[in-house]
Protein backbone atom coordinates (compact mmCIF):
# COMPACT_ATOMS: atom_id res chain seq x y z
CA UNK A 1 0.00 0.00 0.00
CA UNK A 2 3.11 2.37 -0.32
CA UNK A 3 2.13 3.17 -3.34
CA UNK A 4 2.73 6.52 -4.62
CA UNK A 5 -0.37 7.19 -7.49
CA UNK A 6 1.21 8.47 -10.34
CA UNK A 7 -1.10 11.15 -12.26
CA UNK A 8 0.59 10.65 -15.68
CA UNK A 9 0.85 13.69 -17.90
CA UNK A 10 -1.53 14.21 -20.64
CA UNK A 11 1.03 14.10 -22.97
CA UNK A 12 2.90 10.57 -22.01
CA UNK A 13 -0.94 9.46 -21.80
CA UNK A 14 -1.53 9.62 -25.44
CA UNK A 15 2.25 8.15 -26.04
CA UNK A 16 1.30 4.80 -23.86
CA UNK A 17 -1.53 4.54 -25.75
CA UNK A 18 -0.21 4.89 -29.28
CA UNK A 19 2.60 2.51 -28.71
CA UNK A 20 -0.10 -0.17 -27.38
CA UNK A 21 -2.16 0.46 -30.38
CA UNK A 22 -0.26 0.28 -33.10
CA UNK A 23 -2.69 0.66 -35.58
CA UNK A 24 -3.89 4.26 -34.56
CA UNK A 25 -0.28 5.47 -34.13
CA UNK A 26 -0.23 4.61 -37.71
CA UNK A 27 -3.24 6.41 -38.55
CA UNK A 28 -2.35 9.67 -36.49
CA UNK A 29 1.24 9.49 -38.46
CA UNK A 30 -0.36 9.07 -41.80
CA UNK A 31 -2.72 12.19 -41.01
CA UNK A 32 0.38 14.22 -40.19
CA UNK A 33 2.18 13.34 -43.27
CA UNK A 34 -0.56 13.57 -45.32
CA UNK A 35 -1.10 17.27 -44.08
CA UNK A 36 2.57 17.96 -43.96
CA UNK A 37 2.82 17.08 -47.72
CA UNK A 38 -0.47 18.96 -48.56
CA UNK A 39 1.19 22.30 -46.72
CA UNK A 40 5.12 21.85 -48.41
CA UNK A 41 3.31 20.33 -52.14
CA UNK A 42 3.84 23.25 -53.86
CA UNK A 43 7.62 22.79 -53.14
CA UNK A 44 8.27 19.50 -53.96
CA UNK A 45 6.26 18.81 -56.94
CA UNK A 46 8.15 16.83 -59.55
CA UNK A 47 6.28 18.87 -62.29
CA UNK A 48 4.09 21.94 -63.04
CA UNK A 49 0.65 19.99 -61.94
CA UNK A 50 -0.46 22.36 -64.67
CA UNK A 51 1.86 21.89 -67.15
CA UNK A 52 0.26 20.25 -70.81
CA UNK A 53 2.24 18.19 -73.07
CA UNK A 54 0.30 16.40 -75.97
CA UNK A 55 3.36 14.93 -76.86
CA UNK A 56 3.47 12.62 -73.48
CA UNK A 57 -0.24 12.48 -73.09
CA UNK A 58 -1.75 9.13 -71.39
CA UNK A 59 1.55 7.52 -70.39
CA UNK A 60 1.51 5.13 -67.54
CA UNK A 61 3.78 5.22 -64.67
CA UNK A 62 7.25 4.87 -65.32
CA UNK A 63 10.69 6.83 -63.69
CA UNK A 64 10.03 10.30 -65.15
CA UNK A 65 5.81 10.34 -64.11
CA UNK A 66 5.60 7.92 -61.20
CA UNK A 67 1.47 7.93 -61.52
CA UNK A 68 1.81 8.54 -65.27
CA UNK A 69 0.59 11.22 -67.16
CA UNK A 70 -2.96 12.17 -67.96
CA UNK A 71 -4.97 13.32 -71.34
CA UNK A 72 -3.40 16.46 -71.28
CA UNK A 73 -0.40 15.08 -70.56
CA UNK A 74 -0.03 16.22 -66.79
CA UNK A 75 1.79 14.83 -64.52
CA UNK A 76 -0.61 12.67 -62.30
CA UNK A 77 2.12 12.42 -58.98
CA UNK A 78 1.86 16.38 -58.80
CA UNK A 79 -1.69 17.18 -59.54
CA UNK A 80 -2.05 14.08 -56.43
CA UNK A 81 0.33 16.29 -54.52
CA UNK A 82 -1.63 19.21 -54.96
CA UNK A 83 -4.40 18.41 -55.30
CA UNK A 84 -4.14 17.24 -51.72
CA UNK A 85 -3.90 20.64 -50.71
CA UNK A 86 -7.55 22.03 -52.11
CA UNK A 87 -9.21 18.35 -50.66
CA UNK A 88 -7.81 18.51 -47.20
CA UNK A 89 -8.03 22.84 -46.83
CA UNK A 90 -11.28 21.97 -47.54
CA UNK A 91 -11.70 18.43 -45.82
CA UNK A 92 -10.97 20.45 -42.09
CA UNK A 93 -11.71 24.03 -43.02
CA UNK A 94 -16.08 23.11 -43.27
CA UNK A 95 -15.91 20.79 -40.10
CA UNK A 96 -14.11 23.93 -38.57
CA UNK A 97 -16.82 26.59 -39.70
CA UNK A 98 -19.38 23.89 -39.11
CA UNK A 99 -18.28 23.61 -35.50
CA UNK A 100 -18.11 27.32 -35.10
CA UNK A 101 -21.91 27.92 -36.28
CA UNK A 102 -23.19 25.06 -34.80
CA UNK A 103 -21.62 24.50 -30.78
CA UNK A 104 -22.38 27.83 -30.21
CA UNK A 105 -26.30 27.37 -31.77
CA UNK A 106 -26.24 23.93 -29.76
CA UNK A 107 -24.86 26.13 -26.32
CA UNK A 108 -27.62 28.52 -26.91
CA UNK A 109 -30.12 25.65 -27.25
CA UNK A 110 -29.16 23.67 -24.49
CA UNK A 111 -28.72 26.89 -22.00
CA UNK A 112 -31.83 28.83 -23.18
CA UNK A 113 -34.65 25.76 -23.63
CA UNK A 114 -38.05 26.39 -24.17
CA UNK A 115 -38.87 28.63 -27.74
CA UNK A 116 -35.65 29.11 -28.38
CA UNK A 117 -34.69 25.73 -28.12
CA UNK A 118 -37.61 24.12 -29.78
CA UNK A 119 -36.81 26.23 -32.92
CA UNK A 120 -33.19 25.40 -32.87
CA UNK A 121 -33.74 22.04 -32.29
CA UNK A 122 -36.22 21.88 -34.97
CA UNK A 123 -34.22 23.39 -38.05
CA UNK A 124 -31.49 21.18 -36.90
CA UNK A 125 -33.49 17.88 -36.95
CA UNK A 126 -34.81 18.83 -40.13
CA UNK A 127 -30.77 19.13 -41.55
CA UNK A 128 -30.00 15.67 -39.65
CA UNK A 129 -32.86 14.08 -41.44
CA UNK A 130 -31.19 14.08 -44.43
CA UNK A 131 -28.01 12.05 -45.16
CA UNK A 132 -25.19 14.41 -45.34
CA UNK A 133 -23.61 13.26 -48.87
CA UNK A 134 -27.44 14.44 -49.98
CA UNK A 135 -27.89 17.62 -47.87
CA UNK A 136 -24.13 18.66 -49.41
CA UNK A 137 -25.26 17.95 -53.28
CA UNK A 138 -28.25 19.88 -52.93
CA UNK A 139 -26.66 22.50 -51.18
CA UNK A 140 -23.91 23.35 -53.70
CA UNK A 141 -26.95 22.51 -56.73
CA UNK A 142 -28.65 24.96 -55.51
CA UNK A 143 -25.49 27.50 -54.96
CA UNK A 144 -23.79 26.86 -58.03
CA UNK A 145 -20.12 24.99 -58.51
CA UNK A 146 -17.15 26.63 -57.00
CA UNK A 147 -14.77 26.20 -53.95
CA UNK A 148 -17.03 28.43 -51.94
CA UNK A 149 -19.98 26.46 -52.55
CA UNK A 150 -18.36 22.91 -51.01
CA UNK A 151 -17.26 24.34 -48.06
CA UNK A 152 -20.93 26.04 -47.54
CA UNK A 153 -22.44 22.81 -48.55
CA UNK A 154 -20.39 20.56 -46.75
CA UNK A 155 -20.35 22.83 -43.86
CA UNK A 156 -24.07 23.06 -43.60
CA UNK A 157 -24.33 19.16 -43.96
CA UNK A 158 -22.59 18.58 -40.86
CA UNK A 159 -23.85 21.68 -38.74
CA UNK A 160 -26.75 19.61 -36.64
CA UNK A 161 -24.15 17.37 -35.48
CA UNK A 162 -22.79 20.15 -33.43
CA UNK A 163 -25.43 21.52 -32.70
CA UNK A 164 -26.72 18.07 -31.08
CA UNK A 165 -23.50 17.46 -29.42
CA UNK A 166 -23.27 20.98 -27.77
CA UNK A 167 -26.90 21.31 -26.55
CA UNK A 168 -27.11 17.74 -24.89
CA UNK A 169 -23.64 18.51 -23.26
CA UNK A 170 -24.82 21.82 -22.18
CA UNK A 171 -28.39 20.78 -21.01
CA UNK A 172 -26.96 18.60 -18.68
CA UNK A 173 -24.61 21.26 -17.55
CA UNK A 174 -26.66 23.89 -17.14
CA UNK A 175 -28.26 21.90 -13.69
CA UNK A 176 -24.70 22.08 -12.38
CA UNK A 177 -24.65 24.10 -9.14
CA UNK A 178 -21.25 25.89 -9.96
CA UNK A 179 -23.24 27.39 -13.34
CA UNK A 180 -25.80 28.85 -11.02
CA UNK A 181 -23.48 30.14 -8.75
CA UNK A 182 -21.74 31.48 -11.58
CA UNK A 183 -25.49 33.26 -12.16
CA UNK A 184 -25.62 34.35 -8.65
CA UNK A 185 -22.54 36.20 -8.55
CA UNK A 186 -23.18 38.38 -11.12
CA UNK A 187 -21.83 36.93 -14.71
CA UNK A 188 -23.38 37.29 -17.59
CA UNK A 189 -24.62 34.55 -19.70
CA UNK A 190 -21.91 34.85 -22.99
CA UNK A 191 -18.84 34.91 -20.38
CA UNK A 192 -20.59 31.36 -18.59
CA UNK A 193 -20.77 30.06 -21.86
CA UNK A 194 -17.44 30.79 -22.67
CA UNK A 195 -15.97 29.87 -19.17
CA UNK A 196 -17.75 27.07 -18.16
CA UNK A 197 -19.84 25.21 -20.70
CA UNK A 198 -16.91 25.07 -23.94
CA UNK A 199 -14.24 23.30 -22.19
CA UNK A 200 -16.09 20.96 -20.34
CA UNK A 201 -17.29 20.25 -24.35
CA UNK A 202 -14.07 20.53 -25.75
CA UNK A 203 -13.09 16.76 -25.84
CA UNK A 204 -16.43 14.88 -27.31
CA UNK A 205 -16.02 18.59 -29.83
CA UNK A 206 -12.36 16.89 -30.91
CA UNK A 207 -13.31 13.80 -31.78
CA UNK A 208 -16.31 14.73 -33.93
CA UNK A 209 -14.09 17.09 -35.48
CA UNK A 210 -11.87 14.30 -36.21
CA UNK A 211 -14.13 11.97 -37.33
CA UNK A 212 -16.19 14.77 -39.50
CA UNK A 213 -12.77 15.81 -40.94
CA UNK A 214 -12.89 12.25 -42.64
CA UNK A 215 -16.78 12.95 -43.85
CA UNK A 216 -15.70 16.37 -44.90
CA UNK A 217 -12.86 15.05 -47.40
CA UNK A 218 -15.26 11.97 -48.77
CA UNK A 219 -17.96 14.96 -49.28
CA UNK A 220 -15.30 17.21 -50.96
CA UNK A 221 -14.58 14.44 -52.89
CA UNK A 222 -18.47 13.53 -53.99
CA UNK A 223 -19.35 16.78 -54.80
CA UNK A 224 -15.82 17.66 -56.84
CA UNK A 225 -16.74 14.29 -58.88
CA UNK A 226 -20.00 15.63 -59.91
CA UNK A 227 -18.31 18.88 -60.97
CA UNK A 228 -20.09 20.80 -58.05
CA UNK A 229 -16.77 21.54 -55.80
CA UNK A 230 -13.29 23.08 -57.24
CA UNK A 231 -13.40 23.77 -60.69
CA UNK A 232 -10.42 22.50 -63.28
CA UNK A 233 -7.49 23.46 -64.32
CA UNK A 234 -7.28 23.48 -60.44
CA UNK A 235 -6.59 19.63 -58.98
CA UNK A 236 -8.24 18.31 -56.45
CA UNK A 237 -8.80 14.58 -55.60
CA UNK A 238 -12.37 14.24 -56.68
CA UNK A 239 -12.38 15.93 -60.11
CA UNK A 240 -8.99 14.52 -61.18
CA UNK A 241 -11.61 11.42 -60.94
CA UNK A 242 -14.10 12.98 -63.02
CA UNK A 243 -11.67 13.70 -65.73
CA UNK A 244 -9.78 10.34 -65.54
CA UNK A 245 -13.55 8.53 -66.30
CA UNK A 246 -13.47 10.26 -69.31
CA UNK A 247 -10.55 8.13 -71.28
CA UNK A 248 -10.82 4.94 -68.73
CA UNK A 249 -10.33 2.82 -71.31
CA UNK A 250 -6.87 4.04 -72.40
CA UNK A 251 -5.56 5.48 -69.38
CA UNK A 252 -7.01 4.20 -66.10
CA UNK A 253 -4.12 6.07 -63.71
CA UNK A 254 -5.51 9.14 -63.02
CA UNK A 255 -9.06 8.10 -61.76
CA UNK A 256 -7.15 4.83 -59.59
CA UNK A 257 -4.16 7.08 -57.98
CA UNK A 258 -6.88 10.17 -56.94
CA UNK A 259 -9.46 7.76 -55.56
CA UNK A 260 -6.61 5.87 -53.74
CA UNK A 261 -5.20 9.16 -52.18
CA UNK A 262 -9.01 9.57 -50.73
CA UNK A 263 -9.42 6.33 -49.77
CA UNK A 264 -6.15 6.49 -47.90
CA UNK A 265 -6.82 10.16 -46.28
CA UNK A 266 -10.38 9.09 -45.41
CA UNK A 267 -8.69 5.84 -44.11
CA UNK A 268 -6.37 7.95 -41.41
CA UNK A 269 -8.50 10.42 -39.78
CA UNK A 270 -11.62 7.76 -39.50
CA UNK A 271 -8.25 5.49 -37.47
CA UNK A 272 -7.42 8.41 -35.27
CA UNK A 273 -10.86 9.67 -34.87
CA UNK A 274 -12.01 6.25 -34.03
CA UNK A 275 -9.60 5.93 -31.36
CA UNK A 276 -9.75 9.16 -29.87
CA UNK A 277 -13.32 8.02 -29.23
CA UNK A 278 -12.65 5.03 -27.36
CA UNK A 279 -10.06 6.54 -25.01
CA UNK A 280 -12.45 9.27 -23.93
CA UNK A 281 -15.62 6.61 -23.62
CA UNK A 282 -13.75 3.35 -23.01
CA UNK A 283 -17.65 2.12 -22.54
CA UNK A 284 -17.89 1.73 -25.81
CA UNK A 285 -17.32 -1.29 -28.38
CA UNK A 286 -13.80 -1.80 -27.07
CA UNK B 1 -51.45 5.05 -31.37
CA UNK B 2 -53.79 6.44 -33.58
CA UNK B 3 -53.11 9.90 -31.68
CA UNK B 4 -49.35 9.17 -32.57
CA UNK B 5 -49.56 8.28 -36.58
CA UNK B 6 -51.74 11.52 -36.66
CA UNK B 7 -49.17 13.72 -35.02
CA UNK B 8 -46.52 12.11 -36.80
CA UNK B 9 -48.09 12.91 -40.12
CA UNK B 10 -49.32 16.25 -39.19
CA UNK B 11 -45.23 17.01 -38.31
CA UNK B 12 -44.37 16.69 -42.35
CA UNK B 13 -46.86 19.52 -42.68
CA UNK B 14 -44.26 22.61 -41.29
CA UNK B 15 -41.04 20.15 -42.58
CA UNK B 16 -42.24 20.11 -45.96
CA UNK B 17 -42.82 23.98 -46.35
CA UNK B 18 -39.98 25.01 -44.43
CA UNK B 19 -37.88 22.71 -47.11
CA UNK B 20 -39.86 24.41 -49.91
CA UNK B 21 -39.08 27.60 -48.66
CA UNK B 22 -35.21 26.44 -48.58
CA UNK B 23 -35.19 25.47 -51.87
CA UNK B 24 -37.16 28.54 -53.73
CA UNK B 25 -34.40 31.21 -51.84
CA UNK B 26 -31.49 28.80 -52.66
CA UNK B 27 -32.18 28.66 -56.17
CA UNK B 28 -32.90 32.47 -56.21
CA UNK B 29 -29.36 33.63 -54.53
CA UNK B 30 -28.05 30.87 -57.23
CA UNK B 31 -25.28 32.99 -59.20
CA UNK B 32 -26.30 33.59 -62.77
CA UNK B 33 -29.01 34.90 -65.01
CA UNK B 34 -32.03 31.71 -66.12
CA UNK B 35 -32.42 33.50 -69.06
CA UNK B 36 -29.14 34.72 -70.13
CA UNK B 37 -28.15 30.67 -69.45
CA UNK B 38 -31.06 29.38 -71.43
CA UNK B 39 -30.76 32.06 -74.88
CA UNK B 40 -26.85 32.54 -74.60
CA UNK B 41 -24.58 35.67 -73.69
CA UNK B 42 -24.95 36.98 -77.22
CA UNK B 43 -29.27 36.88 -77.24
CA UNK B 44 -31.33 40.12 -77.78
CA UNK B 45 -32.16 42.15 -74.53
CA UNK B 46 -35.67 41.98 -75.69
CA UNK B 47 -35.51 38.14 -76.04
CA UNK B 48 -34.28 38.02 -73.01
CA UNK B 49 -36.91 40.10 -71.17
CA UNK B 50 -39.61 38.06 -73.35
CA UNK B 51 -38.30 34.92 -71.70
CA UNK B 52 -38.22 35.96 -68.36
CA UNK B 53 -41.91 37.12 -68.85
CA UNK B 54 -42.83 33.59 -70.38
CA UNK B 55 -41.06 32.26 -66.73
CA UNK B 56 -42.64 34.86 -64.79
CA UNK B 57 -39.44 35.76 -63.55
CA UNK B 58 -40.61 39.66 -63.73
CA UNK B 59 -43.43 38.98 -60.96
CA UNK B 60 -43.02 40.07 -57.41
CA UNK B 61 -41.06 37.20 -55.32
CA UNK B 62 -44.05 36.41 -52.97
CA UNK B 63 -46.09 35.68 -56.33
CA UNK B 64 -43.17 33.47 -57.84
CA UNK B 65 -43.10 31.80 -53.98
CA UNK B 66 -46.77 31.21 -54.16
CA UNK B 67 -46.97 29.67 -57.81
CA UNK B 68 -43.58 27.54 -57.06
CA UNK B 69 -45.21 26.12 -53.83
CA UNK B 70 -48.54 25.60 -55.59
CA UNK B 71 -46.50 23.57 -58.33
CA UNK B 72 -44.61 21.52 -55.89
CA UNK B 73 -47.74 20.40 -54.25
CA UNK B 74 -49.38 19.83 -56.95
CA UNK B 75 -46.27 18.03 -58.07
CA UNK B 76 -46.35 20.17 -61.72
CA UNK B 77 -42.62 21.12 -62.28
CA UNK B 78 -43.66 23.02 -65.51
CA UNK B 79 -40.94 23.18 -68.39
CA UNK B 80 -37.32 22.66 -68.94
CA UNK B 81 -36.05 25.86 -69.72
CA UNK B 82 -33.45 24.96 -72.08
CA UNK B 83 -35.28 22.36 -74.49
CA UNK B 84 -39.27 22.63 -73.40
CA UNK B 85 -39.41 18.93 -72.99
CA UNK B 86 -42.01 18.84 -69.45
CA UNK B 87 -40.38 18.20 -66.23
CA UNK B 88 -42.60 16.00 -65.90
CA UNK B 89 -41.71 13.13 -68.06
CA UNK B 90 -38.07 13.74 -67.24
CA UNK B 91 -39.02 12.50 -63.93
CA UNK B 92 -41.18 9.75 -65.32
CA UNK B 93 -38.04 8.50 -67.39
CA UNK B 94 -35.26 9.12 -64.47
CA UNK B 95 -37.34 7.92 -61.22
CA UNK B 96 -37.64 4.34 -61.67
CA UNK B 97 -34.05 3.91 -62.44
CA UNK B 98 -33.04 5.20 -59.55
CA UNK B 99 -35.71 3.46 -57.40
CA UNK B 100 -34.50 0.02 -58.92
CA UNK B 101 -30.80 0.69 -58.22
CA UNK B 102 -31.39 2.53 -55.11
CA UNK B 103 -33.75 -1.30 -53.35
CA UNK B 104 -31.30 -3.81 -54.76
CA UNK B 105 -28.55 -1.98 -53.37
CA UNK B 106 -30.28 -2.15 -49.99
CA UNK B 107 -31.14 -6.07 -50.65
CA UNK B 108 -28.16 -6.43 -51.08
CA UNK B 109 -26.80 -4.69 -48.18
CA UNK B 110 -29.32 -6.27 -46.14
CA UNK B 111 -28.95 -9.67 -47.31
CA UNK B 112 -25.03 -9.52 -47.15
CA UNK B 113 -24.82 -7.40 -44.09
CA UNK B 114 -27.21 -9.30 -41.46
CA UNK B 115 -25.78 -12.97 -41.88
CA UNK B 116 -21.82 -11.30 -42.21
CA UNK B 117 -22.84 -8.99 -38.93
CA UNK B 118 -24.58 -12.26 -37.05
CA UNK B 119 -21.33 -14.22 -37.86
CA UNK B 120 -18.71 -12.04 -36.83
CA UNK B 121 -20.61 -11.61 -33.15
CA UNK B 122 -20.92 -15.54 -32.61
CA UNK B 123 -17.15 -15.15 -33.56
CA UNK B 124 -16.34 -12.43 -31.47
CA UNK B 125 -12.30 -11.69 -32.12
CA UNK B 126 -11.54 -15.00 -34.46
CA UNK B 127 -10.43 -14.53 -37.46
CA UNK B 128 -13.83 -13.95 -39.00
CA UNK B 129 -14.30 -10.99 -36.67
CA UNK B 130 -11.03 -9.90 -37.79
CA UNK B 131 -12.04 -9.76 -41.64
CA UNK B 132 -14.82 -7.83 -40.77
CA UNK B 133 -12.90 -5.30 -39.63
CA UNK B 134 -11.12 -4.56 -42.48
CA UNK B 135 -14.39 -5.38 -44.41
CA UNK B 136 -15.77 -2.40 -41.94
CA UNK B 137 -12.73 0.12 -42.38
CA UNK B 138 -12.77 0.24 -45.95
CA UNK B 139 -16.52 -0.03 -46.67
CA UNK B 140 -16.34 3.18 -44.31
CA UNK B 141 -13.31 4.98 -46.10
CA UNK B 142 -14.00 3.99 -49.62
CA UNK B 143 -15.96 6.60 -51.89
CA UNK B 144 -18.38 4.92 -53.61
CA UNK B 145 -18.12 6.86 -56.33
CA UNK B 146 -14.20 5.11 -56.90
CA UNK B 147 -15.20 1.59 -55.63
CA UNK B 148 -17.63 1.76 -59.06
CA UNK B 149 -14.36 2.81 -60.87
CA UNK B 150 -12.27 0.14 -59.61
CA UNK B 151 -15.08 -2.38 -60.42
CA UNK B 152 -15.65 -0.53 -63.86
CA UNK B 153 -11.53 -0.96 -64.71
CA UNK B 154 -11.77 -4.31 -63.51
CA UNK B 155 -15.16 -6.39 -64.31
CA UNK B 156 -15.64 -4.01 -67.66
CA UNK B 157 -12.22 -3.51 -69.17
CA UNK B 158 -10.16 -6.29 -68.19
CA UNK B 159 -12.37 -9.46 -67.92
CA UNK B 160 -15.43 -7.86 -70.02
CA UNK B 161 -18.09 -9.49 -68.34
CA UNK B 162 -20.17 -6.61 -67.82
CA UNK B 163 -21.44 -3.69 -69.58
CA UNK B 164 -19.88 0.04 -68.15
CA UNK B 165 -22.54 2.53 -69.37
CA UNK B 166 -25.83 3.37 -69.60
CA UNK B 167 -29.24 1.43 -68.00
CA UNK B 168 -30.05 -1.03 -71.08
CA UNK B 169 -33.25 -2.35 -73.13
CA UNK B 170 -34.98 -4.98 -72.30
CA UNK B 171 -35.45 -6.92 -69.06
CA UNK B 172 -32.17 -9.07 -68.95
CA UNK B 173 -29.85 -6.86 -70.85
CA UNK B 174 -31.41 -4.02 -67.80
CA UNK B 175 -30.53 -6.58 -64.83
CA UNK B 176 -26.69 -6.77 -66.42
CA UNK B 177 -26.32 -3.36 -66.55
CA UNK B 178 -27.56 -3.62 -62.70
CA UNK B 179 -24.85 -5.87 -61.38
CA UNK B 180 -22.06 -3.60 -61.22
CA UNK B 181 -23.82 -0.27 -59.67
CA UNK B 182 -26.03 -2.11 -57.51
CA UNK B 183 -22.58 -4.04 -56.10
CA UNK B 184 -20.64 -1.03 -55.37
CA UNK B 185 -23.68 0.98 -53.53
CA UNK B 186 -24.92 -2.64 -52.01
CA UNK B 187 -21.19 -3.40 -50.34
CA UNK B 188 -20.94 -0.21 -48.90
CA UNK B 189 -24.00 -0.52 -47.42
CA UNK B 190 -23.25 -4.35 -46.34
CA UNK B 191 -20.26 -2.78 -44.05
CA UNK B 192 -23.00 -1.13 -42.53
CA UNK B 193 -25.47 -2.91 -41.63
CA UNK B 194 -22.57 -5.39 -40.73
CA UNK B 195 -21.78 -3.87 -38.10
CA UNK B 196 -24.83 -2.62 -36.73
CA UNK B 197 -25.87 -6.20 -36.54
CA UNK B 198 -22.62 -7.05 -34.90
CA UNK B 199 -22.72 -4.19 -32.28
CA UNK B 200 -26.43 -5.21 -31.82
CA UNK B 201 -26.32 -8.88 -31.19
CA UNK B 202 -23.33 -8.87 -28.76
CA UNK B 203 -24.87 -6.31 -26.65
CA UNK B 204 -28.45 -8.55 -26.80
CA UNK B 205 -26.13 -11.84 -25.73
CA UNK B 206 -25.01 -10.20 -22.66
CA UNK B 207 -28.35 -10.36 -21.89
CA UNK B 208 -29.85 -12.20 -18.64
CA UNK B 209 -32.11 -14.20 -20.63
CA UNK B 210 -29.31 -15.66 -23.06
CA UNK B 211 -27.96 -16.61 -19.85
CA UNK B 212 -30.76 -18.41 -18.96
CA UNK B 213 -31.72 -19.81 -21.99
CA UNK B 214 -28.15 -21.63 -22.15
CA UNK B 215 -27.96 -22.42 -18.33
CA UNK B 216 -31.49 -24.33 -18.93
CA UNK B 217 -29.82 -26.27 -22.08
CA UNK B 218 -30.82 -24.83 -24.88
CA UNK B 219 -28.50 -25.43 -28.17
CA UNK B 220 -25.83 -22.59 -28.84
CA UNK B 221 -27.57 -21.86 -32.48
CA UNK B 222 -31.21 -22.19 -31.82
CA UNK B 223 -30.10 -19.73 -28.75
CA UNK B 224 -27.94 -17.37 -31.56
CA UNK B 225 -30.83 -17.71 -34.22
CA UNK B 226 -34.08 -17.94 -31.87
CA UNK B 227 -33.69 -15.88 -28.91
CA UNK B 228 -31.08 -13.42 -29.46
CA UNK B 229 -31.27 -12.36 -32.78
CA UNK B 230 -34.68 -11.73 -33.37
CA UNK B 231 -34.50 -9.35 -30.54
CA UNK B 232 -30.98 -7.88 -31.91
CA UNK B 233 -32.23 -7.15 -35.68
CA UNK B 234 -34.90 -4.75 -33.98
CA UNK B 235 -32.09 -1.79 -34.09
CA UNK B 236 -31.32 -3.12 -37.88
CA UNK B 237 -34.97 -2.66 -38.99
CA UNK B 238 -35.31 0.84 -37.53
CA UNK B 239 -32.31 1.84 -39.22
CA UNK B 240 -33.97 0.79 -42.85
CA UNK B 241 -34.84 4.22 -43.79
CA UNK B 242 -31.63 5.89 -42.94
CA UNK B 243 -29.95 2.98 -45.26
CA UNK B 244 -32.60 3.31 -48.03
CA UNK B 245 -31.69 7.46 -47.89
CA UNK B 246 -27.89 6.30 -47.71
CA UNK B 247 -27.99 4.31 -51.03
CA UNK B 248 -30.46 7.13 -52.31
CA UNK B 249 -27.69 9.58 -51.89
CA UNK B 250 -24.73 7.34 -53.13
CA UNK B 251 -26.93 6.60 -56.03
CA UNK B 252 -26.15 10.32 -57.17
CA UNK B 253 -22.27 9.41 -57.92
CA UNK B 254 -22.69 6.06 -58.82
CA UNK B 255 -25.36 7.09 -61.53
CA UNK B 256 -22.74 9.14 -62.85
CA UNK B 257 -19.96 6.89 -63.25
CA UNK B 258 -21.82 4.70 -64.58
CA UNK B 259 -23.25 6.89 -67.23
CA UNK B 260 -27.07 6.10 -65.71
CA UNK B 261 -30.24 7.50 -66.03
CA UNK B 262 -31.98 8.46 -63.18
CA UNK B 263 -32.68 11.35 -60.39
CA UNK B 264 -29.01 12.40 -60.12
CA UNK B 265 -28.02 11.98 -63.95
CA UNK B 266 -31.08 14.69 -63.80
CA UNK B 267 -30.42 16.79 -61.40
CA UNK B 268 -26.42 17.44 -62.07
CA UNK B 269 -27.18 17.88 -65.67
CA UNK B 270 -29.52 20.39 -64.76
CA UNK B 271 -27.15 22.24 -62.75
CA UNK B 272 -24.32 22.20 -65.20
CA UNK B 273 -26.89 23.42 -67.90
CA UNK B 274 -28.21 25.88 -65.31
CA UNK B 275 -31.97 24.43 -66.22
CA UNK B 276 -33.60 25.67 -63.07
CA UNK B 277 -36.78 23.88 -63.60
CA UNK B 278 -34.93 20.76 -63.83
CA UNK B 279 -32.91 21.69 -60.95
CA UNK B 280 -35.84 22.51 -58.94
CA UNK B 281 -37.39 19.60 -59.42
CA UNK B 282 -35.16 17.20 -58.49
CA UNK B 283 -33.77 19.20 -55.46
CA UNK B 284 -38.14 18.60 -54.89
CA UNK B 285 -38.09 15.32 -55.50
CA UNK B 286 -35.42 14.42 -53.64
CA UNK B 287 -36.28 16.25 -50.43
CA UNK B 288 -40.42 14.47 -50.66
CA UNK B 289 -38.05 10.84 -50.84
CA UNK B 290 -36.47 11.99 -47.15
CA UNK B 291 -39.65 13.62 -45.73
CA UNK B 292 -41.20 10.50 -46.51
CA UNK B 293 -38.76 7.49 -45.98
CA UNK B 294 -37.88 9.40 -42.07
CA UNK B 295 -42.31 9.57 -41.51
CA UNK B 296 -42.73 5.58 -43.07
CA UNK B 297 -39.57 4.80 -40.29
CA UNK B 298 -40.65 6.30 -37.96
CA UNK B 299 -44.23 4.40 -37.89
CA UNK B 300 -42.65 1.03 -38.83
CA UNK B 301 -40.62 1.83 -35.52
CA UNK B 302 -43.93 2.66 -33.62
CA UNK B 303 -45.52 -0.75 -34.72
CA UNK B 304 -42.38 -3.04 -34.34
CA UNK B 305 -42.13 -1.05 -30.35
CA UNK B 306 -45.28 0.55 -29.19
CA UNK B 307 -43.54 2.34 -26.47
CA UNK B 308 -42.09 4.78 -29.03
CA UNK B 309 -45.70 6.29 -29.41
CA UNK B 310 -46.21 7.27 -25.73
CA UNK B 311 -43.09 9.53 -25.28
Amino acid sequence: MSDIAVTPSRQSAVLTYLAANKLTAMGAALCCLLIFVALISPWIVPHDPLEQSFATANEGPSDLHWFGTDAFGRDVFSRVLIGGRISLSIGICAPVLSALFGVWAGMIAGYFGGWTDRMISRFSDLLMSFPSLLLGVMIAAALGPSFQTAVIAIAVALFPRFVRLSRSATQVLRREPFVDASIAAGRGTFSIMLRHVLPNIAGPLVVALSLWVATAIRLEAALSFLGLGAQPPTPSWGNMIRDGMSDLVGDPWPAAFAGAAITLAVLAFNMVGDALRDMLDPELDS
Amino acid sequence: MAGYILRRILEVIPTVLLVLTLVFFALRIMPGDPAVAALGEFAAPEAIEAFRDKLGLNKPLYVQYFSFIGQALTADFGRSMNNNTSVNALLAQALPHTIVLGLTATAIGIVVGIPFGAMTAVHRNGKLDGFGRIFALIGFSLPEFYFGVLLIIVFSLHLDWFPMLGAGKGFVDQAHHLVLPAITLGVVMAAFVMRLTRSSLLEVLRRDYVRTARGKGVPEHWVIFKHALRNALIPVTTGLGIYLLTTLSGTITVELVFSRPGLGTMLISGVSARDYTVVQAGLVVFAFFVVCVNLLTDLLCAAIDPRIALR
